[in-house]
C-alpha cells in the first residue's frame, strides 16, 4: 500500500539505485523504498539533486514542500502521465460554456455547504446552542439553487463559513478566542489551524488529481489556474468539513494542541515543529479511516474518497453520470 | 480514425465498457495488483526471445519465435475466449500485410500450459464485423453502461464504473 511520507530531519534526499536513500544532516541514513511512496512531503532542509526530481518524475511521485512553520510553499508536480486528450477538451468545455460551469460550480458549494451543515448537527446534537447558526446557514443554503453565477456562489460559500466559523467558539471546548478568518498572515491559534491544516488537504487532493486524467489547472468554482491548482481547491472545499474542521475541533478538545503549540512572533502565531507532528500524524490516521460506501459495496478511506470524487467528475465531464457532490451520509 | 489494437480486441470481449475507457485513454494508474503481477510475467518470461514488438502502431505482439510463431502471455484462463479473438486478429493483421502461414500460441507460463490459434474458415469476416463494432462503441461520447460482471470486483475500473 502507498503511502505519503513526511521529512522533517535536515539532510539529503537521493537516488540510490532504485529506491531512495535519506542522508540525515546527523549522521543517520534511512531507505525509502519507492514502491510505498505515493508522495513525499519535505518540512525539513532537504538537498535535493536533479537526478532524484527525475527519478521522482519517471515513478510519478510529487513533493509537496513546506517550510519550517508548516507555511507550504509549493508542489513538484511531475509530467502529467495520464492524459486524455477526449477528456481535456471536455473539462474546458465545462468550463467555457457557462451553462455547464455553473452547475459544477453549484455542485461543490452545494457538497461543502451540506458538510458544514452536517458538523453543526453534529455538536447540536451533543448539546452545544447551535441553532440560530443552523437556521442561518439553511437560509445561505436555499439561496444555492437560485443562484446564477460563479460570482455570487463565491459569496454564499463565504455567507456560510463565516456563519459557521461564529459556532467555533461554542464547539472548541478550549478558552479560545476565534472570531473571523484571518488568512494572511493568521493572527491566531485557529487561524494557523486552518491555514496548515487547508494546505495539507489541498496537497492530498491535488496527488489524488495527479493520479487520473484531469488536469488540476481547469476548474469551476474557482477561477482556473490563478497560481495555484485551482481545480484542487474546488474539490478540497467539499471535503475540509470533514477532515480539516473536525480534525480541528479534535485536536483542541482532546488538548492535543494548545498554546504551548505555537511560538508567537511579532503578531504572527505559528506551529511548532512538534506540533506540525500531531498534527500530520492525526490527519494521516483520519485519512486512512475506512467508512462502507453503499454504492461501491466495499470501504473506502477518508483519502479514497477525494479519487472517488475525481472520478464522479470524470464520469460527469463525459455525460456518464451526473455529478453529485460527496456529502457525509453517516 | 480508430486503430483497433489487440489490447481493444480483447476488451471488446472483456468488458465494453472498459473498452470504451481504455481507447478513450482513461487508463488506471498502476496501483492495481494484477497489473502488477501481469508485468512481472512479461518481465521475466522468454528472456531469450525477441519481446513486444509492435507492427504498424497497432498491434503489439508479445514475443515472435523463428519468425514463424507469435506467442501471446496470459496470466490466467479466466478469458480465454477474448484472449483467442485477440491471437486471431494479429494473425488477421498479419495476413493483410501479406505475412501467412504463420502459428499463434497462447502462453499461460504460470499454468505451465499453452494454446494454438489458427484463423479458421469465417474467421476473417467475424474479424471484420468485429472491428466494426469496436470502432461504433469507442467513437460514442459516451461509455456503453454495463451490468455488473464477476469479473468486476478485481478491475481496475471497478471504481470509477461503480462510484
Ligand atoms: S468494473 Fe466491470 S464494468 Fe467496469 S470496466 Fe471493469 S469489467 Fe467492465
Amino acid at each position: 500500500m502507498k503511502q505519503s511520507y513526511y521529512i522533517f530531519n535536515n539532510g539529503e534526499l537521493k537516488r540510490k539505485d532504485n529506491t531512495l536513500e535519506f542522508y540525515l544532516e546527523d549522521g543517520g541514513r534511512k531507505t525509502i523504498p519507492i514502491e510505498q511512496v505515493r508522495d513525499l512531503y519535505f518540512f525539513g532542509q532537504i538537498n535535493v539533486n536533479s537526478a532524484l526530481m527525475n527519478f521522482l518524475a519517471s515513478c510519478h511521485i510529487a513533493v509537496h514542500w513546506f517550510n519550517y512553520y508548516g507555511y507550504y510553499s509549493g508542489t513538484f508536480y511531475p509530467r502529467e502521465y495520464l492524459v486524455s486528450g477526449k477528456l481535456l477538451v471536455k473539462q474546458v468545455e465545462h468550463y467555457i460554456n457557462p451553462e455547464k460551469r455553473i452547475v459544477l460550480a453549484k455542485a461543490f458549494v452545494d457538497g461543502a455547504s451540506a458538510n458544514i451543515y452536517r458538523n453543526l448537527r453534529y455538536y447540536k446534537n451533543r448539546g452545544k446552542d447551535l441553532s440560530n447558526i443552523i437556521d442561518e446557514i439553511d437560509y445561505y443554503r436555499n439561496q444555492i439553487n437560485v443562484s446564477d453565477n460563479v460570482e455570487s456562489l463565491m459569496g454564499i460559500e463565504g455567507n456560510i463559513r463565516k456563519v459557521y466559523y461564529t459556532s467555533w467558539n461554542e464547539i472548541i471546548n478550549q478558552d479560545v478566542e476565534f472570531e473571523k478568518r484571518v488568512k494572511r498572515p493568521p493572527d491566531n491559534m485557529i487561524n494557523t489551524l486552518i491555514s496548515f491544516l487547508n494546505s495539507m488537504l489541498y496537497t492530498k487532493t491535488l496527488s489524488e488529481i495527479y493520479n487520473t486524467q484531469l488536469n488540476p489547472t481547469i476548474s469551476y468554482l474557482h477561477e482556473p489556474g490563478t497560481g495555484r491548482f485551482s481545480l484542487s481547491l474546488d474539490i478540497s472545499e467539499i471535503f475540509k468539513p470533514l477532515i480539516v474542521d473536525r480534525l480541528i475541533f479534535s485536536l483542541l478538545n482532546k488538548n492535543q494542541i494548545n498554546e504551548d503549540s505555537f511560538y508567537k512572533e511579532t503578531e504572527l502565531l505559528q506551529l511548532k515543529e512538534s506540533a506540525i507532528k500531531t498534527i500530520v500524524a492525526e490527519l494521516d490516521i483520519r485519512l486512512k479511516q475506512t467508512i462502507e460506501h453503499r454504492e461501491l459495496k466495499r470501504s473506502v478511506s477518508y483519502l479514497r474518497l477525494i479519487r472517488l470524487e475525481v472520478y464522479k467528475l470524470i464520469k460527469h465531464l463525459l455525460e456518464e453520470k451526473v455529478y453529485e457532490p460527496f456529502k457525509i451520509w453517516w | 480514425m480508430v486503430k483497433v489494437t489487440g489490447v481493444m480486441m480483447e476488451y471488446y470481449f472483456v468488458c465494453k465498457k472498459k473498452l470504451w475507457y481504455f481507447a478513450n485513454q482513461i487508463q488506471m494508474e498502476n496501483e492495481n495488483e494484477n497489473v502488477l503481477i501481469g508485468r512481472m510475467i512479461d518481465e521475466n518470461s522468454y528472456i531469450q526471445e525477441k519481446r513486444n514488438i509492435l507492427i504498424d502502431g497497432t498491434i503489439n505482439i508479445d514475443f515472435i519465435k523463428k519468425y514463424k510463431q507469435i506467442h501471446e502471455v496470459k496470466k490466467s484462463k479466466s478469458i480465454e475466449e477474448a484472449a483467442i479473438w485477440q491471437v486471431k486478429y494479429y494473425l488477421y493483421y498479419l495476413k493483410r500485410l501479406g505475412i501467412e502461414e504463420v502459428t499463434g500460441i497462447i502462453d499461460y507460463p504460470l499454468l505451465r500450459k499453452n494454446l494454438v490459434v489458427k484463423l479458421e474458415e469465417n474467421d476473417e469476416e467475424k474479424i471484420e464485423k468485429i472491428i466494426r463494432d469496436i470502432v461504433e462503441i469507442v467513437t460514442n461520447p459516451s461509455p456503453p453502461s454495463v451490468n455488473r460482471m464477476k469479473i468486476c470486483k478485481n478491475c481496475a475500473y471497478y471504481e470509477l464504473c461503480f462510484v
